[in-house]
C-alpha cells in the first residue's frame, strides 16, 4: 500500500490585515480621480463595451466632415478653406445635443439614481469639488469633441499651404468659441440632468432644451428680419444657446453670425458675452444648490 | 425639527453600538459627525479633529457604511471599490492592492469581478462594508449594517464588524435600532431616543445589570409542579425569581448563578428544558431608567477617538 504523501506543494498563507502606510493625497487628489473617471466615462472608457458605441460613433461624425474639407482643399488647390473655424460647431450642432444629451446624465444621473453621493461626499472632496470635477469632465469631453475636427481643419489648411497667419488666427478664435461652447452646453445639461435620477428624463430634456430653444428663436429671427426688424432679429437670438455662442463670436471673434442677424452694435454683442457667462456662472450655482441638498439623503 | 437635542458623550476606542428606535437620530449623528451636517449648536470632534474645520482630514482617516443600497450595479466590486479607494486618497497602484485585499478580508472572492448588479444582499452589504475600509481608516461608521440580512447573513455580518476591531484594529461605530445584536458585537453600547441620551455604558455593565435568563424544567412524580419547586429551591439560596408560568425568570448577578440553577434542578432530580438568556429589546430601555429624561452625561478618560456631540440640528 503506498504511502500517503503527506509533502503540501502549495499553502495558502493568510497574512492576515495589513495597515496600509503609505501616502495620503488627500481632497486635491480626490477631486482629480473624479474628474478623471467622468471624463474617461464620458467616452465610455472604464465602462462596459456598449457605453463606448455612442460617444465613439458621434465623435466620428464629427471629426469625418472635416477630414473630407480638408482632402477636397487639398485636392482642388483652394485659396482658402469652404467655412469659417468658428461655423463648424454650429452646422454640426445636432452632434454636440446629442453627446451632451447621453453623457450629461450619464455624468450626474447614475450618482444620484444609484445613491452614490453620501459615499462621495463621505470622502475628502468637498461639495464643490464634485460640482467641479463633473462640471469640468463634460466641458473637457465637449472641448475633446470640438477641437478634433479644428485640429484636423487646421493641419489640413497647413498641408494645403494656405496662409499661416490667417489660419492660426482662424484656429485661435475656433479654439475660444469651442471653450466658450463647452463651458455654457456643459453647464446647461448638468443642471437639467441633475435634477432627475432618471436618464430617460434626463436625455429628453436636454435634446428638448437645445433643439426646440434653437428651432423657435432660429424662425422668429428670419420672421423679424424678413420683416425688417432687422434689431429685433438680432436680439433674440439671446433665447437659445446656440445663437447665444454665434452672437458672440460674430461680435467678438469676427465670425460671420449662422442667422440672419448678429447682435445689433457692440453694446448688445457685449450683452450677447455678458449672458453667455452668466449662465455658466447660473448652471454652477444651480448645481451647488442641488447638491447641499443630495449630499445628506 | 430637532434631530439631536443637548446629546453629550464620549466614545472610546473600541466596537460601539449605537442604539435607537427609527427616527432616533443616529443617522443624523453620524452624518455630524462626517462634517456632512453642521450642527445648529454645539461642537464635535472625532479622532481629535473638529468636525467642523476639519471635515476633510476626519474623512480622509473614518470610512462610511451608509443604511440605503449606494452600489451602482453596473461595474464589478473591484471596479467599484477601486474607485472608492482613490476617492479616499491612495494612489492606483496602493488602491489596487488594497482594492483586492480587503474585498478578500470581507469574503468576497471570485465574484468580485462580476457586476454588483447580479450580488445576493449579503454579498452587496460586504461590498458596501468594503469600500469603507479601503482606505485602512482608523474608525468605521456603520449605518445599519445588517439591514435586510437573514439570520445567518446577520451573523456573519456581526462577527465580520468584531473582526474589523479585533484583527484590523480599527474601531467601529455600529449602528442598530435591535439592541440584542449590538449586545453581542460592541463593547459599549450608547442608547439615544428622539434625540437625546437615554444610557451609555459598557457591554459588561449593561448585561450585568439587566440579564435575565429564561430556566424551564420537567415535572417528576415527586414534584409535580416542577417550576414551584426550583423557584422555591432557588430562593432558598438567595437567587431573586420570578415565575411566569411554567417559565422562571432569573437574575443572573454573576457566573455562579448559572450553576446555583443547575445544582437547585439537579438536586430535585428534574429535567432542565431549557435555560437561555433573555433577549433584551429596545423597549425594556424605554422604562424609566432615568425618569426625569435628562441628557445623561457619559465621560470616558481616554479620548483617543472623542466624538462628543452636543448637537442640535433643525
Amino acid at each position: 500500500m503506498p504511502a500517503r504523501p503527506d509533502t503540501h506543494t502549495g499553502v495558502i498563507h493568510d497574512i492576515g490585515y495589513r495597515h496600509y502606510d503609505g501616502p495620503r493625497l488627500g481632497r486635491g487628489y480626490a477631486a482629480r480621480s473624479l474628474f478623471l473617471q467622468s471624463l474617461r466615462g464620458a467616452y465610455g472608457l472604464g465602462r462596459s463595451g456598449k457605453s463606448k458605441v455612442l460617444p465613439m460613433i458621434l465623435y466620428a461624425v464629427m471629426s469625418l466632415p472635416a477630414l473630407i474639407i480638408v482632402a477636397v482643399a487639398v485636392a482642388t488647390d483652394a485659396d482658402e478653406l469652404p467655412l469659417e473655424y468658428t461655423r463648424y460647431a454650429i452646422y454640426l450642432q445636432a452632434v454636440i445635443t446629442l453627446f451632451v444629451a447621453a453623457q450629461a446624465p450619464q455624468a450626474v444621473s447614475r450618482d444620484l439614481r444609484f445613491k452614490m453621493i453620501p459615499l462621495y461626499f463621505s470622502r475628502p472632496i468637498e461639495r464643490i469639488d464634485y460640482v467641479v470635477a463633473k462640471f469640468l469632465a463634460l466641458t473637457g469631453a465637449l472641448l475633446v469633441l470640438l477641437v478634433t475636427p479644428l485640429l484636423v481643419l487646421y493641419v489640413g489648411a497647413l498641408l494645403a499651404k494656405l496662409p499661416f497667419a490667417e489660419q492660426t488666427e482662424g484656429f485661435a478664435q475656433g479654439l475660444v468659441a469651442a471653450l466658450l461652447l463647452s463651458l455654457l452646453y456643459a453647464g446647461l445639461s448638468l443642471v437639467v440632468a441633475a435634477l432627475t435620477p432618471r436618464r430617460g428624463f434626463g436625455v429628453a430634456a436636454i435634446i428638448a432644451l437645445f433643439t426646440i430653444s434653437y428651432g423657435a428663436v432660429s424662425s422668429l429671427q428670419e420672421v423679424a428680419d424678413n420683416e425688417g426688424n432687422h434689431d429685433v432679429a438680432g436680439w433674440l437670438g439671446l433665447f437659445s444657446p446656440v445663437t447665444i455662442l454665434d452672437g458672440v463670436q460674430s461680435w467678438a471673434l469676427g465670425a460671420t453670425p449662422a442667422g440672419p442677424q448678429g447682435p445689433p452694435g457692440n453694446g448688445a454683442g457685449f450683452v450677447f458675452l455678458l449672458v453667455l457667462l452668466g449662465l455658466v456662472a447660473a448652471s454652477f450655482g444651480l448645481l451647488m444648490r442641488r447638491y447641499r441638498k443630495v449630499g445628506l439623503s | 425639527m430637532t434631530a439631536l437635542d443637548r446629546l453629550t458623550l464620549d466614545i472610546e476606542p473600541g466596537v460601539v453600538g449605537l442604539v435607537g428606535s427609527n427616527g432616533a437620530g443616529k443617522s443624523t449623528l453620524i452624518k455630524i459627525l462626517l462634517g456632512l451636517l453642521a450642527a445648529s449648536e454645539g461642537r464635535a470632534s472625532v479622532l481629535g479633529l473638529d468636525v467642523v474645520r476639519d471635515g476633510s482630514k476626519i474623512r480622509e482617516r473614518v470610512g462610511y457604511m451608509p443604511e440605503h443600497e449606494c452600489l451602482p450595479p453596473d461595474v464589478s466590486a473591484t471596479e467599484f471599490v477601486l474607485h472608492m479607494a482613490r476617492m479616499s486618497g491612495l494612489p492606483t497602484a496602493a488602491a489596487r492592492e488594497r482594492t483586492a485585499d480587503t474585498l478578500r478580508h470581507v469574503g468576497l472572492y471570485e465574484e468580485r469581478y462580476r457586476p454588483i448588479g447580479g450580488y445576493s444582499t449579503g454579498m452587496k452589504q460586504r461590498v458596501k462594508l468594503a469600500q469603507a475600509l479601503v482606505h485602512d481608516p482608523q474608525l468605521v461608521l456603520l449605518d445599519e449594517p445588517t439591514n435586510g440580512l437573514d439570520p445567518v447573513g446577520r451573523d456573519e455580518m456581526l462577527d465580520l464588524i468584531r473582526r474589523v476591531h479585533t484583527d484590523f484594529g480599527i474601531s467601529v461605530l455600529v449602528t442598530s435600532h435591535l439592541l440584542g445584536e449590538l449586545e453581542r458585537t460592541c463593547d459599549h453600547v450608547v442608547v439615544i431616543d428622539g434625540g437625546t441620551l437615554l444610557r451609555s455604558q459598557s457591554t459588561a455593565e449593561f448585561t450585568q445589570a439587566t440579564q435575565t435568563m429564561a430556566v424551564e424544567v420537567t415535572d417528576s412524580e415527586r414534584h409535580p409542579d416542577g417550576a414551584a419547586a426550583v423557584c422555591a429551591a432557588l430562593v432558598g439560596s438567595g437567587v431573586a425569581v420570578t415565575a411566569d408560568g411554567r417559565l422562571l425568570l432569573v437574575d443572573v448577578s454573576d457566573e455562579s448563578t448559572y450553576d446555583t440553577v443547575r445544582d437547585a434542578v439537579a438536586g430535585l432530580g428534574l429535567g432542565l428544558v431549557r435555560m437561555e438568556q433573555r433577549r433584551h429589546g429596545i423597549v425594556e430601555l424605554f422604562r424609566p431608567q432615568t425618569p426625569d429624561a435628562q441628557p445623561v452625561p457619559f465621560r470616558g478618560q481616554h479620548e483617543k477617538e472623542g466624538s462628543r456631540g452636543s448637537a442640535s440640528t433643525p
